[in-house]
């Protein structure tokens, strides 16, 4: 076969394609949506996996937080982080004796209620130091951070998320204004850039950061026993060094806490990452899934191809036992059919790759659900359309192929 | 080459079956053709003509015998042989013409040049020069839908002559015409015949049609019943210019 006889049979095809063009376009059709379908359903699945990467990127790189444990005290086991066990100082423990942490930062939370002028709001507190915005990837948008000085001191000074901004102020600017929480007098020394929602669905923007210090005072409280406490630390590996971070402080914190080596940890250790790298496989099981029912309908397109290539070879019977009387080989018209089976899909595939891109546009414009099309699935559709023109363009073009050129001639 | 037969036949059979019973088509038909005859094959219809014609043709293949074409034993070759010895050896005429509807004059002239296995250099020309030696060449681009039924013959036989074939077959190819365009085709095939030494064989059923070959041979029943040459054949130009002749007047 040769360049000259595809070209040819190229033009064949073309031909009896244009003849056709309603019954054409009908066959196309259900490749067209096929592939439409297949491109916008894995743009729809890739879009959910790049959001859910971005929301882990979120909650800051190589973020490992450790959690006050549970102890039980007279018999009843009280949740996760209810029993004190971390202290201020074993965030500083952990910077100086385990290499693999970059920085770690002591945090405390509890809910309060703010006031400014008219207006209140429910909101979260989260005392710590300064070192827990590049942990958790926290930018200031407007103003500034406090400093460690303002947390030896316990500083009234707040650090606002976008929630808390837009229920207190309505747009006016918070910088430098005094809000009350619990009662307490702050001064508002800057803001935070918008995080939007965590991987669990929280709300990462309804918070307010103050000193550590000042947070236990004047705000949260706390108990008599053990004043340095604190609820959790984060902290930030360093790169690749997740996993070494872990059991260097797990060894850490059990001497620190004198733990006994029959004595279960009084802390729990969580790798962010590995909580959510589990949504991020259901999400690539969906998109999988989205695309093998999308494929179905790709193959019931391939269907109608060749139901359409049986009628067509059967309408042109004469013609092919002609074709064959003049010295056509079984090749030759084999790749007539094909050739014609093939372009069908083809065609159908780009037009149902554009009309894909579009409907994935239409998609996040109005379901507001981020979608990526990717140029491998562009690639892999276009292939893959051209697969099923071949696949089922096949029996039909054979068919052709072989028929008895006698019959062919004689049929009406 | 220009000597000797082309075509040998030797106790040729071709049986069918159909369902249980088989019937005989040809029964042990010995025929010798020579290169540049113009032959004409009679018979009533079943009688084996289209049969033995089919084989000539390369289109079938005897059930015992043999059959050689200008030398070259075909009853051993595949599909595929057999189409590359039609596309390069025989031209086809058939009853209804046969040309692709949706292709222009040329288009259907150009179509055997399409399957032939050395590269055609232009294929254009080569179709527009068979199309000239049957008068067509201004009709080029024609439609056969905008053509007579003898052009559109015309066209078919520029389509036979493009491969420049050693043997022309043409089955009934005035079955569907009236007499005088049918003269005016047997005109063509006489002059290819005797001007390009093109062997022809006819099918027909006409005896006016015959008259015009060198050589009739009649079937019946499977066997060739008789086997004459003609003395005399009738002259198709002649003929012509009679019918221009009486039109003048």
């Amino acid at each position: 076969m040769n360049a000259r006889k595809i070209v040819a049979s190229m033009k064949i095809a073309l031909q009896a394609l244009r003849i056709n063009k309603m019954r054409s376009a009908l066959t196309m059709l259900g490749i067209i949506i096929g592939v439409a379908a297949v491109i916008a359903m894995v743009a729809v699945g890739s879009g959910a996996e790049v959001r859910i990467k971005e929301q882990i990127a979120s909650i800051g790189s190589n973020l490992i937080i450790v959690l006050s444990g549970s102890v039980t005290s007279s018999g009843i086991r009280m949740g996760t982080g209810n029993a004190q066990t971390l202290t201020e100082e074993d965030a500083r423990s952990i910077i100086r004796e385990c290499d693999s942490a970059a920085m770690a930062a002591p945090a405390v939370r509890g809910g309060v209620q703010t006031v400014f002028g008219n207006n209140n709001w429910g909101t979260q507190v989260l005392g710590t130091t300064p070192d827990y915005l590049p942990i958790r990837d926290l930018e200031i948008e407007k103003g500034q951070l406090f400093t460690n000085s303002d947390v030896e001191s316990a500083a009234k000074v707040a650090l606002l998320g976008k929630t808390v901004i837009d229920n207190l102020f309505y747009g006016e600017n918070p910088v430098g204004q005094i809000i009350r929480i619990k009662t307490v007098p702050f001064t508002v020394i800057g803001t935070l850039v918008p995080k939007g929602q965590s991987p669990t669905g929280q709300d990462q923007d309804d918070v307010i950061l103050m000193p550590i210090s000042t947070a236990k005072k004047k705000v949260i409280g706390t108990s008599q026993a053990n004043y340095a406490a604190v609820g959790s630390i984060m902290v930030q590996a360093r790169e690749g060094r997740t996993y070494d971070v872990q059991d260097q402080m797990r060894s850490l914190l059990r001497q620190r806490h004198h733990l006994q080596a029959n004595e279960d940890d009084d802390f729990t250790i969580r790798n962010m990452e590995e909580v959510f790298k589990a949504q991020e496989t259901s999400a690539r099981v969906m998109s999988i899934l989205l695309a093998a029912i999308a494929s179905v309908s790709l193959i019931v397109g391939g269907i109608g191809i060749m139901n359409i290539m049986l009628v067509s070879v059967s309408e042109r019977t004469k013609e092919i036992g002609l074709r064959q009387a003049v010295g056509a080989k079984t090749r030759d018209i084999l790749s007539q059919f094909l050739v014609e089976a093939v372009t069908l899909s083809i065609v159908g595939g780009a037009i149902g790759i554009a009309l894909g891109i579009g409907a994935s546009v239409l998609i996040s414009y109005f379901a507001q659900w981020s979608t990526v099309v990717s140029p491998g699935s562009i690639v892999v559709a276009f292939l893959f359309s051209a697969l099923v023109g071949i696949f089922f363009g096949f029996y039909p073009a054979r068919k052709a192929a072989y028929m008895d050129p006698i019959e062919a001639l004689h049929y009406e | 080459m220009s000597s000797g037969n082309i075509i040998e036949v030797e106790h040729l059979s071709r049986t069918f079956r159909i369902g249980e019973l088989t019937v005989p088509a040809l029964r042990d038909v010995s025929l010798e053709i020579e290169r540049g005859d113009f032959v004409a094959i009679m018979g009533p219809s079943g009688s084996g003509k289209s049969t033995l014609m089919n084989i000539l043709g390369c289109l079938d293949k005897p059930t015992s015998g043999s059959y050689r074409l200008d030398g070259i034993s075909v009853e051993e070759m595949d599909r595929d042989q057999l189409a590359e010895v039609r596309n390069r050896e025989i031209g086809f005429v058939f009853q209804q013409f046969n040309l692709l509807a949706r292709t222009s004059a040329i288009g259907n002239v150009e179509l055997p040049l399409l399957y032939t296995s050395e590269l055609v250099p232009d294929p254009r020309g080569r179709a527009l020069q068979a199309l000239a030696s049957v008068g067509l060449a201004e009709r080029a681009d024609h439609h056969p839908n905008q053509l007579s039924g003898g052009q559109q013959q015309r066209v078919a036989i520029a389509r036979a002559l493009v491969n420049n074939p050693q043997l022309i077959l043409a089955d009934e190819p005035t079955g569907a015409l009236d007499s005088r365009t049918s003269i005016e085709i047997m005109a063509i095939f006489q002059h290819l015949n005797r001007l390009q030494g093109i062997t022809t064989i006819i099918v027909t059923h006409e005896p006016d049609i015959a008259a015009y070959a060198n050589r009739n041979i009649y079937f019946k029943d499977g066997r060739i019943v008789r086997d004459e040459r003609i003395a005399r054949p009738q002259d198709a130009d002649y003929e012509l210019m009679e019918f221009a002749h009486a039109d003048a007047i």
